[in-house]
């Protein structure tokens, strides 16, 4: 009896079996060449320029939103839960600060996320580190406006950076290999440009 | 470049943080698509996989309840859901090496570091549709096939074991007559 028309083609192997599943998206695959003046990337480009009226206030919001998560730090310390609600705030601001037209604020937000992420034991972080990097990301996005705010920022986030990594090295000293990967360069590539 | 009928897929966009759903939602539309779910966190993405059937989901890791990584190796469990094979793009900040490494295992189709762009999102979304990979099972893994590329200048053990296929079977004639291309 012939198999189901969805069951995929499989390949056995000695240890491992390939599967080649009916490509159920190809309905989606047009015959039709993109026409000369469509562009889809240009259309959501400006679709998303539309929205951008929004996005000052969505800065803000996520701000106040690692402002919260720092009082919490501050109130009761390094717990998971704390630990957890400021490294989320400080890691959708790195994700989203291009896209909102503040690009020199994701390092600094990226530096606290690396602070939080690879320091073994939370509650040996200094509190003061944690409150510079959110007072950076605070003053960065409040001064964007002037005209020397880039290279401020990245004068200010690369000190921050420094700090950051004399920390961690110290911290990870035990551990040669870890370092070796926290210290490297990412391996995605800026999806920005 | 391939034209994408947009219209025609159906996409779950999975992510906490209701900017950046906002943000997928519109880029998505103006792709052209019709179909777009939401979910904010791991779970409810989870459920809305199973209810929606979507023909492409698009991730967050780092989420509450369980995380993106979670989610894809849930729905890249064979039988365990309607469609393991899924299309998987994973949407994040996690650029690291350890990170690409982590989603790239878990079985995610695509990696996405943010900050996200227009081109990105479609040349990722383009790939899915136009050049699936095929599914590699092992004792470990079920998955995307993580070799994109034959590399000619490896060197090293051969770590899939094989030789020669003991059992092959084919989707029906009928079903690539059928196929446009």
């Amino acid at each position: 009896m012939a198999p189901p028309k969805d069951t995929p083609a499989v390949a056995t192997y000695a240890d491992y079996e390939v599967i080649t599943p009916n490509n159920k998206l190809r309905k989606a695959i047009s015959a039709m060449p993109l026409s000369p003046g469509d562009d889809p990337v240009a259309r959501a480009e400006q679709a998303l320029a539309e929205l951008s009226t929004e996005f000052a206030s969505w800065m803000d919001a996520e701000c106040v939103r690692l402002d919260n998560a720092r009082d919490k730090v501050k109130q009761s310390g390094f717990t998971s839960k704390s630990k957890e609600e400021i490294f989320h705030a400080a890691h959708d601001i790195k994700g989203e600060a291009a896209t909102f037209g503040y690009p020199a604020v994701a390092a600094a937000a990226d530096s606290l996320c690396r602070l939080i992420e690879h320091t073994p034991d939370a509650t040996r972080i200094p509190f003061k580190l944690v409150d510079q990097h959110v007072d950076a990301v605070r003053a960065i996005i409040r001064e964007y406006a002037r005209s020397d705010a880039k290279e401020l920022a990245a004068l200010l986030t690369g000190r921050l950076r420094e700090v950051t990594d004399e920390f961690l090295i110290h911290e990870n000293r035990g551990r040669p290999g870890y370092l070796e990967s926290v210290l490297g360069p990412p391996l995605a590539p800026d999806q920005s440009v | 470049m391939v034209r994408i009928d947009f219209n025609r897929l159906r996409f779950l966009v999975i992510d906490d943080n209701a900017h950046m759903r906002r943000i997928l939602r519109t880029l998505l539309h103006g792709f052209g698509a019709r179909e777009v779910y939401e979910a904010e966190d791991g779970a409810s993405g989870l459920e809305s996989f199973t209810h929606y059937i979507p023909d492409i989901v698009i991730t967050d890791w780092a989420m509450p309840i369980f995380d993106g990584l979670e989610l894809t190796q849930m729905i890249r469990q064979p039988g365990a859901n309607s469609n393991p094979y899924v299309g998987i793009i994973m949407l994040t900040g996690h650029s690291e090496k350890k990170h690409v490494v982590s989603a790239r295992d878990a079985g995610v189709t695509e990696f996405l570091a943010k900050p996200i762009s227009a081109k990105g999102l479609y040349q990722r979304i383009v790939n899915v549709v136009a050049n699936p990979r095929p599914f590699i099972k092992t004792k470990s893994y079920f998955g995307p096939d993580r070799r994109r590329n034959a590399n000619q200048n490896y060197v090293g053990p051969e770590r899939r074991k094989g030789g020669k296929a003991d059992v092959i079977r084919q989707s029906s004639l009928l079903d690539k007559v059928r196929a446009p291309g």
